[in-house]
């Protein structure tokens, strides 16, 4: 499914936090978000979601206004991990995964056997499976970021938003998560803080001040200018000569080569 | 809920959970009936709904079917609407603020509507024209209404949403007192204190005609609205990004929260630690999924308050303590082991 915007923007009582965004992500494609802190990312994330108040410009989802669509709607066919969504209910993971199901279920299509095997099988792709009883306040935060994502599965949606879901996860669930996230066959816009795991993406936005800096392959996009203009490092580009994979080595600008 | 139920086991289990739950009601209401200042032998009370109800024709003192029929009956029924209305409303708030603490108590809903309510008794504001509960109503409207915006002036994050309630319900509180001070003779100022702290003497037919149909209502629309409560588990962007509309959820769940509160602080007073400690037992009861948590609190909530009410009638012989401070007894050590248990938890 093909998510577009024209001239997005958002303000927060007056300043510009994102503006002037306009790109188009394929059906099926990876889009990586990469930037500092602060450049807008998440707020991006939240606009694309359809879930920030007032926005500027607008999304279209396969051409169609998100403004004008219903909320059910666009919950079935776009699903959002935020980061750091917490709750202090005593809820169990198997409950936590069975919420992704809401917007297919009403008063009268109430949670069936089809869900159950829909929540089930969203556990197992994120190697959950056996933890369904356990309570969510005994989770740690690489596990909770991981229900979260099983969550968003259960929505079967065919567009995924995710907001650096690779924090808090050790590195064999971030990998895990990564090759998950590529093998969907849906279209992904994920915000990423490590530049080497966004060499994996089809393609790469760069935001900068609220602003789209760049957009592109990787390879074009992470050039030693931007990377040291926008992110404030140096890269040196290494080659694996069993895959010919380029990764990164970073150093501070400061710092003696 | 989620386990897996064939559509034909699942309605079998809602019927045979909501069959028990009316039994333990109506026993619950039985019990109201029989206790009090004089105990009533069953016989009398059998005869005295049967003759009332089917017109039994079987011989009783008129002043026991009197005792029983126009007093203790409503009474109890009253009592309970109230406990389940205030229970659902504690239910409800805790899930759309995302806050332990939250009950129409602590967010100055029942503050405002105690205010409306002594402001048309008193200063007959609109007396004619709304009536007790009219103005119960429009206070609650107006406390909630500025609660939620100074939260939102505040940040609009779950603490500030509870400190502007403490604001609100000192503010509103005051206003009540200034009314009382200004306006009311001694008399009268005494009813409205006592009336304030709680109260059922009054209740008569009428009022269960109101009460009961709130209740009903209010549990209908929360139960019509069980997954868009459990969507706000992770917060309202979560609701949102989960298919709630949820501005349009919200006021029409805090329409039924503020109906529900006003209604019953205009007949009872204003009762608290219902709306704040039931929903906690009920949670730990059954859970924190709304199919289960709505129906089990406003049940929890219908007994607890018909117990408390006769527990009042009984607690010092031929006296009423103000059923608002049975429940305050009942009620702090039952928060103070929430604060206790939540503290464990984190």
């Amino acid at each position: 499914m093909r998510i577009a915007t024209y001239n997005l923007g958002w303000a927060s009582g007056g300043r510009p936090i994102v503006e002037g965004i306009t790109l188009e992500v394929k059906s099926g494609e990876t889009l990586g978000l990469i930037g500092p802190n602060g450049s807008g990312k998440s707020t991006l994330l939240r606009l694309l979601a359809g879930i920030a108040p007032r926005p500027q410009g607008h999304v279209t989802l396969e051409g169609e206004d998100l403004r004008r669509m219903k909320r059910r709607d666009i919950a079935r066919r776009i699903a959002f991990v935020e980061q750091q969504a917490d709750t202090a209910e005593a809820l169990r993971v198997r409950d936590a995964v069975a919420l992704g199901r809401t917007p297919w279920l009403s008063p009268l299509a109430p949670f069936g056997a089809a869900d159950a095997a829909i929540c089930a099988k969203a556990l197992a792709h994120v190697g959950m499976a056996q933890m369904a009883d356990r309570s969510w306040s005994t989770l740690s935060g690489g596990e909770r970021q991981r229900v979260h994502i099983a969550r968003a599965l259960a929505q079967r949606p065919q567009v995924m938003l995710l907001d650096e879901p690779t924090n808090h996860l050790d590195i064999h669930h971030q990998l895990a998560l990564l090759r998950l996230i590529s093998d969907l066959p849906v279209t992904v816009v994920i915000a990423l803080h490590d530049l080497n795991q966004a060499m994996g993406c089809d393609r790469l936005a760069v935001m900068e001040g609220g602003r789209l800096a760049a957009i592109g392959p990787p390879a074009e996009v992470l050039t030693q200018t931007r990377l040291g203009r926008i992110f404030r490092v140096g890269g040196r580009a290494l080659h694996d000569p069993t895959d010919g994979a380029t990764q990164f080595r970073f150093h501070c600008l400061e710092d003696p080569l | 809920m989620s386990q897996t139920v064939p559509p034909a086991g699942l309605a079998l289990h809602v019927a045979l959970r909501g069959m028990a739950g009316g039994a333990v009601l109506l026993l619950a209401v039985l019990a109201g009936v029989i206790l009090g200042e004089t105990p009533l032998p069953w016989a009398t009370v059998h005869a005295a709904l049967a003759n009332n109800l089917w017109g039994a024709g079987l011989p009783v003192d008129a002043i026991d079917q009197g005792i029983i029929w126009s007093y203790r009956v409503p009474r109890t029924l009253v009592a309970a609407a109230c406990g389940a209305g205030l229970a659902l409303a504690g239910v409800v708030l805790q899930a759309l603020v995302r806050n332990a603490l939250a009950d129409p108590y602590l967010l100055g809903v029942s503050a405002g509507a105690s205010t409306g309510a002594v402001a048309v008794t008193i200063l007959g504001i609109g007396a004619g024209a709304i009536g007790i509960s009219g103005g119960a109503f429009l206070g609650a409207a107006l406390a909630f209404g500025l609660v939620a915006a100074l939260a939102r002036a505040a940040g609009g994050g779950p603490a500030q949403m509870v400190l502007a309630g403490i604001a609100g319900s000192q503010l509103f509180n005051a206003l009540t007192s200034f009314f009382i001070a200004k306006s009311a003779n001694a008399e009268q100022a005494r009813g409205i204190i006592f009336w304030l702290l709680g109260n059922l003497s009054g209740v008569r037919w009428p009022d269960v005609t109101l009460a009961v149909p709130v209740a009903i209502i209010g549990l209908c629309v929360c139960l019509w609205h069980m997954r868009a409560l459990d969507a706000f588990t992770f917060g309202a962007d979560a609701a949102s990004s989960l298919g709630i509309a949820v501005r349009r959820v919200q006021i029409v769940l805090i329409g039924a929260v503020t109906l529900m509160t006003a209604t019953m602080v205009s007949l009872v007073g204003s009762i608290g630690f219902v709306g704040l400690v039931i929903p906690h037992a009920a949670r730990l009861l059954v859970g924190p999924r709304h199919g289960r948590l709505l129906p089990a609190a406003a049940l929890a909530g219908a007994v607890f308050l018909i117990a408390a009410d006769v527990a009042s009638r009984m607690l010092i012989p031929g006296q009423v303590v103000p059923i608002g401070v049975v429940t305050a007894l009942v009620g702090a050590p039952g928060f103070a082991l929430i604060l206790i248990r939540g503290r464990g938890r984190t």
